[in-house]
């Protein structure tokens, strides 16, 4: 069966703008408190912001909670248990929010004093507003992936294949949802999408991640 | 593309330029008026010295106005610095309405271009005020503090957030420095200029040159701490550091470089407290430098081996990224935004006292591979986070959230 001709991919690109929301933590059952409120784009920065953020390329543990609990608490069982949180895991951050402040509740209920910090060390929570526009560059077919996504900026691969399981029906990356428009035919390259996980590299080790599967596919 | 950005692009790629142009497209022709009381001198004026151009080069009708005032005036604004960064200053009546009448003497100068822009940014407390003078504005008032103001000294803060509740959004460097206020508060780091006298590189024969004329010996290791004479800076700790770094490297120098002491008196106190620790020894040197010495600074920077930000208390730390820049691994105390910056064992060392500092240093001076390495990650940490470009990228959408709404999403087309 032929393929009907699909849309062109718009290639988009992404910017956070961090925004502060006066709410912050001394101790664990603070932080606690606050997560269980907590606005859900807070949670997004806090797991998913840090890869647009200044951060550095190799950080000892992938979300803003785990660092809190190792430096501030110089709690290293509490870090090492919040630092294997993987939002991809959970694509509605309700659920993302649960198994947090369960693993909080948990440690709380096994410690003899509530893990506290000094006053300079306070988890401030942050949340953000994304900005998306236009880099009016578009890929017409499935092969140009493998000339495109080398030069598209981190921000744009964060925009992609990040951000996309928020918008996307079955929470899956933007690269796989046109792929699927194409009746069928690339399912083998977006299965082997899915296997990319997103959250343990940086965004430049994960754009290449991405050149590789696209050129190991198309075979360029 | 032809200008300044141009230029940048040789040093942060095309993609990073490309994607502020594709930013900016939805900004066009809008008018943008920074306001500040300075255009020389001083971190906020370079800052604007640049970002003004770079936003008029992407099409944006970008202005910078200044508000001039007496010396009154400076010393109010002055005292609202200190106690904004928690010293214990009582400010007067009679000098706060000083304060106010000076911003009004302003105003009618500066009105048909403020109550005609589309977004105003008026930098730290000095023109505060006229928000409220100028009623008819037309465009989104934001208040940009470049201050720690984490703790402040209340009663003058009350003052000030009198001032500043009536804006429409406040941008802040640290999450740590936000305050209470009823209305959105961005965040945004500081950044450094890749093409200033203060960052650009310099040649050997220059930087050879500078540091003689210091009587610094370039043939032996350096040991450096660029920052103000004052006690949460540490000036004290980093020669006790030096001196037990020493004990393992006897050819080590220490060069102490900052700010001329002027009307401050707490900096003559310190800078008398530096000397009698000093002890006159010749490996020690003491430099006073004034405000605009940014190129001996820079080449201080480019020769010193191992450089120290031993603060005690610090807002983020612009000679941190500075000295990342030129490839040095930093040992900074554990505050404020050196944390941000120096990544433990990875950027630099963050230490607490001066034996750790020295520990640090120590190690850094035997493992010279080591140094290097930490040394190139430090610069390419600087390049992929705290440039111009970067600050600028967060001012555009900034401006662009608050053109569009606050919804937790904004897609231009």
């Amino acid at each position: 069966m032929m393929v009907k001709v699909k849309q062109s991919f718009e290639v988009k690109d992404c910017a956070l703008a961090a925004i502060a929301t006066g709410k912050h933590a001394e101790n664990l059952k603070e932080l606690r408190n606050i997560i269980v409120t907590i606005q859900p784009s807070s949670l997004y920065y806090h797991f998913w912001g840090q890869l647009l953020r200044p951060r550095f390329d190799d950080p000892e543990y992938n979300n803003d909670f785990a660092i809190w609990a190792r430096h501030a608490l110089h709690d290293g069982i509490l870090a090492e248990r919040l630092g294997m949180l993987d939002p991809v895991e959970f694509p509605d951050l309700e659920d993302l929010r649960r198994e947090l402040v369960d693993i909080i509740e948990e440690h709380l209920d096994d410690s003899e004093i509530v893990p506290w910090c000094h006053t300079d060390q306070q988890y401030h929570f942050i949340t953000s507003q994304i900005v998306v526009f236009n880099t009016n560059k578009t890929i017409e077919r499935p092969r140009e992936l493998v000339k495109a996504v080398p030069s598209m900026t981190r921000s744009s691969v964060f925009y992609h294949f990040i951000d996309a399981r928020r918008r996307t029906f079955g929470n899956m990356d933007d690269f796989s949802a046109w792929l699927y428009g194409f009746n069928n035919r690339y399912v083998d390259l977006c299965n082997l999408l899915s296997t990319v996980d997103p959250f343990f590299s940086t965004l430049s080790e994960l754009r290449q991640q991405l050149t590789d599967l696209f050129t190991g596919y198309f075979g360029e | 593309m032809t200008g300044i950005l141009e230029r940048y692009s040789e040093i942060v790629g095309w993609d990073v330029i490309d994607q502020l142009h594709q930013l900016a497209a939805t900004l066009k022709g809008i008018k943008v008026v920074h306001v500040n009381s300075t255009r020389r001198g001083g971190g906020v004026a370079e800052i604007l010295a640049k970002l003004v151009p770079l936003k008029q080069e992407l099409g944006i009708d970008a202005k910078w106005e200044v508000i001039e005032g007496n010396e009154e005036f400076y010393t109010c604004t002055k005292n609202f610095h200190n106690a904004l960064q928690g010293n214990k200053v009582t400010i007067p009546d009679s000098l706060l309405r000083i304060y106010e009448e000076t911003v009004a003497s302003n105003t009618a100068a500066l009105e048909t271009t403020l109550t005609g822009a589309d977004i105003v940014f008026i930098h730290d407390p000095q023109p505060l005020p006229l928000l409220k003078l100028l009623p008819e504005r037309k465009g989104k008032w934001i208040w940009r503090c470049h201050i720690d103001v984490s703790r402040p000294y209340r009663p003058v803060w009350k003052y000030i957030r009198s001032l500043v509740e009536g804006y429409d959004a406040s941008i802040f460097s640290l999450s740590a420095f936000a305050q209470p206020l009823p209305h959105t508060e961005y965040l945004i780091s500081p950044s450094i200029d890749p093409l200033s006298e203060k960052n650009i590189e310099l040649d050997a024969g220059e930087v050879q040159e500078i540091i003689s004329g210091f009587g610094i010996d370039q043939g032996r290791p350096i040991m450096l701490q660029v920052s103000r004479f004052d006690r949460f800076k540490d000036p004290v700790g980093v020669i006790q550091a030096f001196r037990l770094t020493k004990k393992f490297v006897p050819n080590l120098q220490l060069v102490l470089a900052g700010g001329e002491a002027t009307d401050d008196p707490e900096s003559t106190a310190v800078l008398k407290e530096v000397r009698l620790a000093s002890n006159n020894d010749n490996d020690i040197h003491i430099l006073l430098l004034p405000a605009d010495a940014h190129r001996k600074i820079n080449a201080l920077q480019r020769s010193a081996d191992i450089v120290m930000q031993k603060s005690t208390r610090e807002g983020f730390g612009l000679t941190v990224t500075e000295a990342m820049w030129k490839g040095k691994p930093v040992i900074g105390g554990d505050t404020g935004g050196i944390r941000i910056q120096v990544v433990n064992h990875h950027t630099g060392f963050l230490v607490k006292a001066p034996e750790g500092a020295a520990l640090r240093a120590r190690y850094l001076l035997f493992h010279r591979n080591r140094l290097k390495e930490m040394g190139e990650k430090a610069k390419q940490f600087v390049l992929d986070n705290f440039l111009l470009t970067r600050h600028l990228r967060e001012y555009l959408t900034v401006m662009v959230s608050l053109l569009h709404g606050r919804g937790e999403r904004i897609t231009l087309e």
